[in-house]
């Protein structure tokens, strides 16, 4: 018995890291991709000289975490990934009020996101909703190139496409708000069902379908578009189209946790991130969401938002639980429990 | 630890507890520290005095957190057994009273006293408000607790429970209390959510009415529907899994010793690979084989002229990737007990005239039922809460494991649901775990006794000998065609797009330069890497020790709740790691206990995730071990602990073995928990790599899944050299004596050339 004793000091010794310098720290939660997350944590230490512990998990994930961990919080700043999650915990009041001196920089709809807020979330960028599709599939089983929502409708398309589960995935939650913003309810419901039936597979992770696509596991997968774009860049024939008929949209948000214990780095990050600069290189890290400050430089990869359509959408309303609880479980009785 | 009555004093295992007792009072920082513990930069920051790092006593000297005095009056108390023998009524009386009200004292001050003073508002309308606090236990509590708890096993050893066995009573309460406070607590808050409903109060129907739902339990697919119930999915998915990987399993353990098949060792290596793949790599290689446009799937359509399918998304894709990462584990628990059966009853059966195929069938195969059914329970139950494999190769069929991860994480965020599904998720495990003892029921299958056994194993008929063969070269090409595609696709610059050769993967992931600093380790991966390789080196021996000391005290033992005891241990098993991840955030956040962020809980997950395997493994090979070898080593004046740890553990090698490298191996590989217990500080590979596979970086992931598959070929081998092998000194088939040959794979290097 002596012997755990023996056992816990070997282990505690070997968990023992690196003695914590005095220095200034912060905790990352970081919701984008791992090179634009490790972009952002080594340029912030490399200016400011705050070391900075980062880890990448998707906002679901940090969303239950930061919850979970509201009583003794060990995070400082939750950084990018979907508006929906921050806007709850911010109706929850899991993160900090805090008002960024940058804010006369961004574009109106990060500053719309901090107010639905009350100020205690704000838009770091934003992406579009849309599709893209394996040209050479596509080409193989001689398909037309689709252009819009109505195209993906047509018998021809069946068992092409692929989208997640809004049930599990904010992506395809954005596309079922963003269908009954843009048709109403009603014909936004008949829309989805006919589109049940060309769909191959619903999948449980946003991003996966264009995965698929590149693959060559699908031919059609709806995604955010920076999705479908960084598919084309990493060498994927991925073709990325803008629907038509307008879409809906996300804003990539950051909120300050509440009980940081680092609460001034916290905000020296927030304001840093939100500067022209720093926003304009996330193109090297293979991101192309748009940027919120004005003067950031954007790809020319990237969708430009000027020549989208974007539907007027209503964060506040759709991002509500009662609401969401409300669509997913119309989707599941009438589309996802179906057969196709 | 052996009881010396008579004489004056204290008695000797009374003054080993005390003194731990006080230098966890006295000596020790009693809370937990925001710096490190064994970076030991306390001694310099104010100790004693400083109340952040100061031991419990000078705390209480200077008038700071009164409710700690009590515990150091009950560590002066054992004095009063000055004197008394083990045998006096009284030493045991007062030890149990001591030893219980030190332990029910630290629960109540630890869960009654939290960050911002009363945890419970009840206590502040009974005593007024209270503006103290404390943080979470440190190393000082730790070692209080354990005086208190093994006082406590001593005095119940003096009142004669378990025949008086100091070593025996000791460890049961030992791992009764780790097992409690690392399964029970936890589990029991994230099952008190069950009942939560949406305004956040108890309701017993929201409950109801969950746990009934059609989403479940629909049986659509029978009668031409589009979808059965997701528990109705993971129940057949875990069946048809726990019922193929044990005979699979047994095919190969059969073949590497029953059939005078040459290339056994080549063969072990094999069936060892697909266990020490990380999760995804396997799915990712049957996408790239027999997806829509997979290599296979092209060439057969190309050949017959068919149309390609998406018939490997659902059931077949998750049947053939679990059965490709659970047969080995069928096999590990098998080889062990297949080899384990006496040849004297095999003998015996041939000399009554048996043929081999009767000898097979009546004596062989039902001596080896234990381990037939320890090996269908570990398949069923990986199956149920396999996570990886349903989360890329799924398609349309839900099973409970990934409903409950999006239950809690996806756009839901629904953790009543997530556990309610747990509920149900336990109920089949557990009931899996009752058929099996059932079927099982109170036969004997000891076959390894004192008595002379040096006969040899028969060989298998030859028509079963034949198909054996066939199946299990198959499974093996199978095996290698899956493996040649990963280790070809981690020098592919993009599958499927361009498949000119690099090295770029490799090069991103574990370069390594120099800088002004020395030695730079410049690759993405290698933070992870090396918390991951220290977080499993450190958790498998643990793991292996408690899994085995319960897998001792379940077999050899008799004790009062012997059968609450065996459920509890198991209990983590049926338990899916996303649930187990979820209720140590949320029971381990704040004080008494506060881990989140750290490595302990990372290695404590572990250690209560793997445990099962090793108490499973300990299980089977101590139930063919005679108890009268125990009891010759008690009879020649060894004492319980001297008989466990020079008889039966050098009996038990195989499945120490079985043990340590399962959960080294699963700590390398896991994932479902790790999601959510992973920190900044402490990131492990699987998280690392679902990241990289998720930015669709498949090169890197697999590149980095390589390499671990090396690594842990390397330390398999490593762990059969430190362990050794059994030796029951039976004759080979050749007849020449085996005395000090290894028999269980033994000190050579099978597994380092492998991959």
């Amino acid at each position: 018995m002596k012997a755990k004793y023996l056992t816990t000091a070997v282990l505690a010794a070997a968990l023992c890291g690196p003695v914590a310098a005095q220095a200034e720290n912060l905790t990352l939660y970081c919701t984008v991709d791992e090179t634009w997350c490790q972009q952002v944590a080594r340029g912030f230490e490399e200016e400011t000289g705050i070391t900075v512990d980062m880890t990448r998990k998707s906002s679901g994930e940090f969303y239950a975490q930061v919850r979970a961990e509201a009583s003794n919080p060990k995070g400082d700043i939750w950084w990018g990934g979907t508006g929906d999650p921050h806007l709850q915990a911010a109706a929850e009041g899991l993160t900090e009020e805090y008002v960024s001196p940058m804010r006369p920089e961004l574009h109106d709809w990060a500053i719309r996101q901090a107010e639905a807020s009350g100020n205690r979330t704000i838009g770091v960028y934003s992406g579009a909703l849309g599709f893209g599709y394996n040209k050479e599939l596509l080409e193989k089983n001689g398909l037309p190139v689709p252009a819009c929502w109505a195209d993906l409708i047509k018998p021809e398309y069946e068992g092409q496409i692929q989208i997640a589960n809004p049930n599990s995935s904010g992506t395809a939650y954005t596309m079922l708000a963003t269908m009954v913003q843009l048709m109403g309810e009603e014909k936004g419901f008949e829309y989805l069902k006919a589109l049940h039936k060309n769909v191959n597979q619903y999948t449980k992770s946003g991003s996966a379908p264009i995965k698929a696509a590149g693959l060559g596991e699908t031919t059609i997968g709806i995604v955010f578009m920076h999705d479908a774009v960084a598919q084309t860049v990493a060498g994927f024939p991925i073709v990325t189209v803008a629907p038509c008929e307008g879409t809906g949209y996300e804003i990539g948000s950051q909120s300050i946790i509440k009980g940081a214990r680092n609460l001034e780095s916290a905000k020296k990050f927030y304001d840093w991130s939100l500067r022209a600069d720093v926003q304009s290189r996330a193109q090297e890290a293979n991101s192309f969401q748009v940027p919120s400050n004005k003067a950031a430089k954007t790809s020319d990869k990237a969708p430009d938002l000027s020549t989208i359509k974007l539907i007027d959408y209503d964060f506040k309303k759709y991002g509500s639980s009662e609401e969401r609880k409300r669509l997913l479980t119309k989707w599941d009785a009438e589309i996802g429990s179906q057969p196709q | 630890m052996r009881s010396r009555t008579g004489g004056a004093g204290l008695h000797p295992t009374v003054v080993l507890w005390l003194i731990v007792g006080w230098t966890g009072y006295a000596v020790l920082p009693w809370y937990g520290l925001e710096d490190n513990f064994f970076g030991l930069s306390w001694v310099a920051g104010g100790y004693p005095i400083d109340p952040e790092v100061a031991p419990a006593l000078f705390l209480v000297l200077q008038g700071q957190k009164p409710w700690l005095v009590p515990l150091g009056l009950l560590l002066l108390a054992p004095l009063l057994v000055w004197g008394r023998s083990k045998a006096d009524p009284l030493f045991g009386a007062l030890l149990i009273a001591i030893g219980a009200a030190g332990m029910a004292w630290l629960l109540i001050q630890g869960y009654s006293v939290g960050l911002r003073g009363w945890r419970f508002e009840w206590l502040a309308g009974l005593f007024g408000e209270f503006d103290d606090r404390q943080f979470g236990m440190g190393y000082g509590a730790l070692l209080t607790a354990g005086s208190f708890l093994f006082l406590f096993t001593l005095g119940l050893a003096g009142r004669g429970a378990v025949g008086g066995d100091v070593f025996v009573v000791g460890s049961i309460g030992l791992v009764v209390a780790v097992v409690t406070m690392f399964i029970f607590v936890p589990i029991g808050q994230m099952l008190a959510n069950a009942l939560v409903d949406e305004q956040g109060g108890y309701s017993l129907s929201t409950f109801l009415d969950k746990i009934s739902s059609d989403r479940l339990w629909g049986l659509g697919c029978l009668s031409g529907g589009t979808r059965c119930g997701v528990a109705w999915n993971s129940l057949f998915l875990a069946i048809l899994v726990g019922v193929l990987s044990t005979a699979l399993g047994l095919v190969f353990a059969l073949v590497v010793t029953r059939s005078g098949f040459r290339h056994g060792r080549l063969l072990r290596a094999l069936t060892v690979l697909p266990i020490i793949t990380p999760p995804f790599v396997i799915g990712l290689a049957i996408i790239l084989l027999f997806g829509l446009s997979g290599a296979v799937t092209q060439a057969v359509s190309g050949v017959f002229g068919l149309q390609p399918t998406r018939w490997i998304y659902g059931l077949p894709g998750l049947l053939i990737a679990q059965l490709l990462a659970f047969t080995p584990i069928a096999f590990l628990v098998l080889i062990g007990v297949v080899e384990g059966v006496s040849p004297s009853m095999e003998e015996a059966a041939q000399t009554l005239r048996a043929n081999r195929w009767q000898t097979f069938r009546t004596v062989s195969l039902p001596l080896m039922r234990p381990g037939l059914a320890n090996a269908f329970l570990l398949g069923f139950i990986e199956s149920m809460a396999d996570f990886g494999n349903p989360l890329i190769l799924g398609g349309s069929f839900d099973v409970l494991s990934t409903e409950i991860f999006f239950a809690i994480v996806g756009a839901q965020n629904d953790q009543a649901l997530a556990a309610i599904l747990a509920v149900v998720l336990l109920f089949f495990t557990l009931g899996a775990f009752y058929a099996q003892r059932f079927w099982l029921g109170a036969k004997s299958y000891t076959t390894v006794s004192g008595k002379g056994d040096a006969g040899v194993h028969p060989l298998l008929p030859p028509q079963l000998r034949g198909a054996l063969y066939a199946i299990a070269g198959f499974w093996t090409v199978f095996t290698l065609v899956v493996y040649a595609t990963i280790f070809f696709g981690s020098f592919v610059r993009l599958w499927g797009v361009d498949f000119s050769l690099t090295t770029a993967h490799y090069v991103k992931a574990f370069a390594i330069g120099w800088n002004e600093f020395g030695l730079h380790w410049r690759g993405s991966a290698w933070s992870s890497f090396w918390t991951t390789l220290t977080i499993a080196l450190i958790s498998a021996p643990l793991t292996a020790a408690i899994g085995l000391l319960t897998a001792y005290l379940l077999v050899r033992q008799d004790f009062a709740g012997k059968q609450a005891f065996e459920f509890g241990t198991m209990l983590s098993f049926a338990i899916p790691g996303t649930v187990i991840g979820v209720s140590y955030v949320i029971a381990f956040n704040v004080p008494p206990i506060e881990l989140t962020g750290t490595g302990i809980i990372l290695v404590l997950s572990f250690i209560f995730r793997n445990m099962p395997v090793g108490v499973r493994a300990g299980v089977a090979s101590m139930s063919q071990i005679d108890r009268s070898l125990d009891e010759s080593s008690l009879t020649l004046g060894a004492n319980s602990w001297q008989t466990f740890r020079r008889v039966v553990l050098p009996l038990l090698r195989p499945a120490i073995l079985a043990a340590l490298v399962y959960s080294f191996v699963r700590a390398m590989t896991a994932i479902s928990a790790v999601i959510f217990l992973v920190s900044a500080r402490y990131d492990m590979s699987t998280s690392y790599i679902i990241g990289r596979v998720e930015n669709n970086e498949y090169g890197v992931a697999i590149a980095y899944s390589t390499v671990l598959i090396m690594v842990m070929l390397a330390m398999i081998g490593l762990m059969q050299l430190a362990v050794g092998s059994r030796d029951i000194g039976r004759r080979s088939q050749e007849g020449e004596t085996r005395r000090g040959q290894p028999d269980m794979g033994g000190p050579q290097p099978v597994f380092t050339g492998g991959g």
